[in-house]
Formats: structure tokens, sequence, C-alpha cells
């Protein structure tokens, strides 16, 4: 909502910083009250939201690529179906999440124009490549469940919008990751190949999955201000350590060898893992990581290729409306 | 080329009989057809609704929010309104 309709006063004040507004504002923070669109909000904070849920939108449509890649070649009727749905909830996330940004003023449009520009981030994590069957495995269990972990404290985050639309889309994320899951369990309780597979490919992702939390705390660069407005509950290395702690235990069960050797459990049960390669969370990021390039062609063409429906229909709409004009004449 | 902006659209959702229809999200479409069939796919995904209003957004008139103390205070002062304000002895039971 408001973008287009009840922000209608926009422009004056909202680029300007007050420090009377500004201390009121944060007072309403410290009270746990949430911010809604029509509020005074700084400057900044409207600046690092719509970063922030817009990446995570783009994040969402980017990330039906990876297992898009599987629909054709899913092994049974009964994992099509799933992954169809799963994939389609992506899309929804992605459209929720899109429309909690618009609130903030900045339309879709130009949010998904910055994004097929190459202005705009998504989660690394969608610039690798899923190589076989058990990557829609590890996805579900590992990249979602990462996800789970990141978005359950936005669930209470002070922008109003956004932590509603992160409610809807936690229900949902519960899904992905089960069935992921039930995936990894079934391979792992397969032939020899299958549970080959299935090491293979959470060889391949868990460094990558654990770099979806962000960079350490002390180098977090958005961390300090997005705490201090309650859009970040918890840093990035502690959600980290929650999810570790979270899937050693899952790995167990399931019969997996994390691919860290130098992880061990200390004397209050977390679980320490190893060094992770920063480098080349850095690289990714930059536009070289193995997918950067195919993702980007992908949702540019797919965009492109949808131009003429775009247009038809608006075409269509501005016909229906110029006859009722001329009916209502009559 | 830039996108051009596609209309926006209120969702309204009701869940059960007997509920009253909820806000539950805004979409772009180009008409109201489309947007229904939009609200559908995107916000009834399981089985979380019996019936979809879907309204365009330029047809809401909001309140103010930098007014909302004058706009609700005539409520909040009047607590003569609500049952608690009232006295009933115990021995008349529950009212």
């Amino acid at each position: 909502m408001y973008t287009q309709a009840l922000n209608s006063s926009e422009g004056e004040d909202r680029n300007i910083e007050d420090a009377a507004r500004a201390a009121q504002f944060q007072a309403r923070i410290d009270a746990d009250e949430r911010i809604e669109p029509n509020d005074w909000m700084p400057a900044a904070y409207r600046k690092t939201l719509t970063r922030q849920i817009s990446q995570h939108a783009h994040s969402e449509i980017v990330g039906m690529l990876p297992e898009g890649n599987w629909i054709t070649r899913a092994p049974s009727l009964r994992r099509k179906v799933a992954l169809l749905a799963k994939v389609q909830d992506e899309c929804g996330h992605g459209l929720y999440l899109y429309a909690a940004a618009e609130t903030l003023g900045s339309s879709r449009e130009e949010l998904v124009d910055l994004m097929l520009a190459g202005k705009a981030k998504y989660s690394s994590i969608f610039n690798y490549p899923t190589l076989t069957w058990a990557d829609i495995g590890t996805i579900g269990w590992l990249v979602d469940g990462a996800a789970i972990m990141n978005q359950i404290p936005l669930c209470r985050c002070s922008y109003g919008p956004y932590a509603r639309a992160m409610i809807r889309v936690c229900k949902e994320e519960s899904f992905h990751q089960r069935q992921g899951f039930e995936i990894m369990l079934t391979l792992c309780r397969g032939t020899d190949e299958q549970k080959a597979m299935a090491q293979d490919a959470l060889n391949r992702w868990w460094w990558p999955v654990l770099m979806m939390f962000g960079p350490p705390d002390q180098v977090s660069q958005h961390s300090d201000t997005s705490t201090k407005w309650k859009i970040k509950r918890f840093s990035n290395d502690e959600l980290r350590q929650k999810f570790v702690d979270a899937t050693v235990p899952q790995a167990q069960f399931l019969g997996l060898t994390i691919p860290d050797p130098g992880m061990k459990q200390n004397v209050d049960g977390n679980w320490e893992y190893s060094a992770i390669d920063w480098e080349e969370f850095k690289q990714v990021l930059a536009g070289n990581g193995p997918c950067n390039r195919d993702r980007l062609a992908a949702r540019r063409k797919a965009h492109e290729d949808g131009g003429w429906v775009r247009e038809a229909a608006m075409a269509y709409a501005e016909k229906r409306r110029q006859r009722s004009a001329l009916q209502a004449a009559e | 080329m830039a996108t051009p902006n596609i209309p926006l659209w209120e969702v309204f959702i009701r869940s059960r009989n007997g509920l009253a229809h909820k806000h539950v999200g805004s979409l772009h479409a180009t008409d109201a057809t489309l947007a229904l069939q939009a609200a559908r796919d995107i916000y009834t995904r399981r089985g979380e609704g019996l019936s979809i209003w879907v309204v365009p957004s330029s047809a809401i008139t909001a309140s103010d929010p930098s007014e909302k103390g004058m706009m609700f205070e005539p409520a909040e002062s009047k607590i003569y309104r609500h049952p608690t304000f009232y006295d009933v002895p115990e021995e008349v039971g529950h009212m």
C-alpha cells in the first residue's frame, strides 16, 4: 500500500534530518512501538530499510532460479509438486517484500530495475549452482534453515509492514525446510551412490550457507544503527552460531559429515567452526561467483520476455476504461 | 527503458464464515479481474480465505497519523463508555 496513494505528501520532509523528531522517533523504538508507513522516520532509517527489504525481495525472486532448474527433473511426482509449490512460495515472498518496501516510497518497478541493472544486491547464496538433485534437498534443509534463523527475529522488527510480511514468510518457510530434510533423509537411506550425492551437496553448500549470515560482527558495516533501530535483534555471529548448533545434530542424524575437520563442541555445548573464507564471500558479492552472470541474465530475459504481457494488460485496461467512460457519457 | 508503473491494489480476505474481511497486503495489477486472480495466488495458497476483496489503493482515504491525538482523544477520555466504569454489587452476580 501507499506508494502511489497514501504517501501523496511526498517530498519536503522526507529527506530532512531533524534532531528533535529523531529523538522522538528513537523513543518510540525504545518503547517497542511499531513504525508505520506514514509515520515520521529519519531519512537514514527509510534508506536502510528500503535497501534491506528490497534486497530481501530480490533474493526471493533470484532464489527461484537455482531450484527452478530441477522442476522438470524432479525424481517423482510427489517431489515435483512440492518443488513447484516451494518455488511458487518464493515468488510470493518476493511480492510480499516488494509491497513492504514500496510502503517506504520507492515503487516496485524502480526497485526491480535497480536489480536488473546490477545496482542492487541479492543474497550471495543464489550465485552457486545446483548440480545434482541432492542440492535441492540441501537448499531446503540448510539455505531455508539459515533463512528461517535470520527471519524469525525480523517478525519483531520495528517497521510494521516488514514485520508483518516476515510473519507470513516464516510460516511458509517451515514447509521448505522440512521438504528439504526429507529429500536428504531419503537419499541418505538409499544406495551408497545416493548417500555420496547427499554428502557431496553438503560439502559444496556448507561454507556458502554459513556466509549467508553476513560478515563477522567486528566488520559488519550496517549492524550498529540497525540494532539501535531494532531492525536487527541478533548479531550475524550470534545467528550463525545458533544455526550451526541446530544443524550439527541434524547432520549426525542423516549420517553426513560436516566438511569442517576442525569443528568441535565446547564446554557450553556450542559447536565451534573453523575460520570462514571471507575472501570467497567478497568475490561472490562483487559479481565473481560461479553463477552471478547467469542469474542476472536469466532475470533480465524473464523481465524482457514478459514486457509484452505488461503492455497488453495495460492497453486492455485503458481500452476498458475509455469504453466505460463513453458509455457513461451516452 | 524504465518499467511503467502498474496500479496498486489492497487485498482483503475473509478467512472463515462469520469473520470480517481483513487487510492482508497489496499487489500490482492492471485491472480488477487480474487483481483478484493475483490475490488468490499471492495470498491464499494455503486455504487462507473464502472471499477476497480488492480495492484500488488510490480509493482509500486514510486518517493522518500526525493528527492521531486530536482524532482519537475524544474516545480515550470517556471511560464511562466502558462497562467496568459502573459498580455492581457482588451479590447481584454476573451482569
